[in-house]
């Protein structure tokens, strides 16, 4: 038995957490390949021409594991607890993916946070569909668990070490799936680095710490990803030369929750970059070496 | 507070009367402004101010407000559920403070649209009426949304055969005025049958099997006639009867999960946030009931709506019935519109001629 992963979206997250688990139960994995050019170009085609960047290139992803495995992992995530949500774009993904392969057998939870054991129930039933007896998921789902937050800490760990930097930290505040992708967020990061840039991942900043440092910047904001990214800015602060807020064209809660982000963050550059299907890379370059030139002058004007 | 309360809010449809009844009967000392009608610069001040990408009726609000504050407004009151909608008041009140405007917002969304949390709100304006007449005025304003929702509903399906052109329209206009001094549940009465009668004397030149049309899709689009270039009068004008069960009413009172999702006919399984799944279940209603087609409507970037897309795509392929997706956003051309709905209303014409030609 085959199980694919889309290597897009929340795989960034729980990407530990699904390995582990179907590989417990004996279970193949297999992932698609970094988003490339064909990827793309094949989810563009298969979308609905204003959806967002993430979900066009999730689309290309599941077409290429289309032939490639027996089901394809498609959750949905609707809330972590109570008071928050994911974007509703995670909502409707499951029936997004079934109406537009409907030759395709779909696997997947319902996250539903506000209810009690969403998460542990969803990992039986998907053990019960493929066959497996209970304590066997149920064990499966623990070791998954387990290994996720172990990945979770060392990335915290590891990030920890960057804040020290001498070079100009930049915190690179974006869902996680735009800013780790090999087509979107990959090439921005390099140029970062090429510049001497050190990128600090909001998404590696400790969650739940990020999530209860948002409500400083935004008391009303309800999307879980967003709180988390901009939690990162409060908790960051002391370590940090500039922000770059990275989105996709055309997230939904990025365009409301970054413009909220550029009018209350004052004392620390920021910029805005919205990556699009049609992205060119000397445009890119322009705007990271503009970014880059501004932080070495502060700190050349700041520091003696 | 020493100085005058001058409350407003922005304008969805022409529900804006409701609001005004409203406000009139639960803060009767405060003077009420409603922001001047939307017009073309109210959309360019809003989408100035406004991130790029944002739904657009963030930007026709806060065109609404940017007016109204020019005109003297200083409390203005915002909602939110829903997907994007929910967030809308924290950014708005951010941006009229950097324009550098003076105002109380109230935001009653999400939370804070819990009853207490209204009442609350309500008494730190300064509102002395009791609870039981606050009830009152909350009935007497569901009442009037109910008899404006039953009114337009008969109006868009008729409308389109008049003999005399305008006549329901000044009904309606007769209906707004009436609803919009109402003060009790006898004048309601009294405005719903004049109106009743005056519609049911009115003269209509209506074909036997005329040329249906169901509109489903995101509601501010839906309800606010600017933002959607005023699609059912053009359709209306086709000779097409409209359909459109979505309004108010149906927002505050017509949900109910579990039976729309089923009513989706399996084509959704999950909830896919604010009214993608009514989109998907008014049309397969209206699939089976033979409707000529379906126009789709949202804000650009809607995503409960392009959550249902692919959906009511394969919907379209199943049933046989053409949808038209129109996107609006504050570039959309007008001229681009009219010409998609003439050239949908020609292509579902000639569908009905010959499938209608092919059964005799």
């Amino acid at each position: 038995m085959t199980i694919g992963l889309p290597r897009a979206l929340l795989y960034y997250r729980y990407e530990r957490l699904w390995k582990t688990f179907f590989r417990e139960l004996g279970c193949d994995v297999v992932t698609s390949p970094e988003t490339n050019q064909a990827i793309l170009a094949q989810g563009v085609a298969l979308s609905v021409g204003e959806c967002c960047l993430p979900v066009k290139v999730y689309l290309g992803h599941v077409a290429y594991l289309a032939n490639h495995c027996d089901h394809i992992l498609v959750p949905r995530f609707e809330t972590l607890g109570k008071g928050e949500e994911f974007c509703v774009r995670f909502w409707g993904l499951p029936d997004i993916v079934r109406s537009t392969f409907p030759a395709v057998s779909l696997l997947g939870y319902n996250l539903q946070g506000h209810k009690p054991n969403s998460q542990a129930l969803g990992f039986l039933h998907m053990g019960a569909q493929l066959g497996k007896s209970i304590p066997k998921t149920l064990q499966a789902y623990r070791r998954a668990l387990l290994a996720q937050q172990q990945q979770d800490q060392q990335a915290e760990a590891r990030q920890q070490a960057l804040l020290s930097s001498s070079d100009p930290r930049i915190l690179m505040v974006s869902q996680p799936y735009i800013i780790r992708d090999g087509l979107m967020g990959a090439p921005l990061v390099h140029m970062l680095r090429q510049q001497g840039g050190v990128p600090i991942y909001a998404d590696s900043c400790g969650r739940s710490a990020c999530r209860d440092g948002a409500k400083s910047l935004s008391t009303d904001l309800y999307w879980t990803l967003n709180k988390e990214m901009i939690g990162a800015i409060p908790l960051t602060r002391p370590h940090i030369d500039g922000i770059m807020l990275v989105s996709a064209f055309p997230c939904g809660t990025d365009s409301l929750v970054n413009e909220l982000v550029l009018r209350r963050v004052r004392d620390l550059p920021v910029v805005q970059i919205v990556l699009d299907e049609q992205q060119g890379e000397a445009g890119l370059q322009t705007r990271v070496e503009c970014f880059m030139d501004i932080l070495h002058e502060r700190k050349r004007a700041y520091e003696p | 507070m020493n100085h005058k309360l001058v409350i407003s809010y922005p304008h969805m449809g022409d529900y804006s009367i409701i609001f005004t009844q409203l406000f009139r009967h639960v803060l009767p000392e405060a003077q009420l402004l409603p922001p001047p009608l939307i017009t073309q610069h109210t959309i360019e001040l809003g989408s100035r101010h406004s991130p790029d990408f944002v739904c657009s009726p963030f930007k026709y609000n806060l065109g609404n407000y940017i007016e109204a504050l020019e005109h003297g407004a200083n409390v203005l009151f915002q909602t939110g559920m829903g997907c994007r909608y929910g967030y809308y008041g924290e950014l708005q009140e951010q941006i009229l403070r950097d324009l550098g405007h003076d105002f109380q917002f109230i935001c009653l969304s999400r939370e804070r649209a819990k009853p207490t949390a209204i009442c609350d709100s309500l008494r730190l304006l300064g509102c002395t009426q009791s609870p039981p007449k606050l009830l009152y005025a909350l009935f007497l304003a569901c009442e009037s949304c109910r008899i404006l929702d039953r009114f337009d509903r008969f109006m868009r399906e008729n409308v389109g055969f008049e003999v005399l052109v305008g006549s329901f329209e000044s009904v309606r206009g007769e209906l707004l005025r009436q609803l919009a001094v109402a003060d009790s549940l006898q004048d309601l009465r009294a405005a719903r049958n004049t109106c009743q009668q005056a519609s049911a004397a009115l003269k209509l030149n209506k074909p036997e099997h005329p040329l249906r049309v169901g509109i489903v899709g995101e509601l501010y689009t839906l309800m606010e006639p600017f933002s959607n270039f005023f699609v059912e009068k053009q359709l209306a004008k086709d000779g097409i009867s409209v359909s459109r069960l979505m309004g108010i009413w149906f927002l505050l009172f017509g949900q109910h999960r579990t039976r729309d999702l089923r009513d989706c006919g399996g084509y959704l399984h999950y909830l896919v946030g604010a009214n993608g799944v009514h989109s998907i279940s008014h049309s397969l209603n209206y699939a089976k009931q033979e409707y000529d087609g379906i126009i789709h409507m949202k804000s650009f970037g809607c995503i409960p709506e392009l959550n249902a897309t692919p959906a009511l795509q394969a919907l379209s392929r199943d049933y046989n019935i053409p949808i038209l997706d129109l996107s609006f956003d504050t570039q959309t051309s007008e001229t681009g519109v009219q010409t998609r709905l003439e050239a949908f209303a020609d292509m579902i014409r000639l569908k009905k001629e010959y499938n209608d030609a092919a059964v005799s």
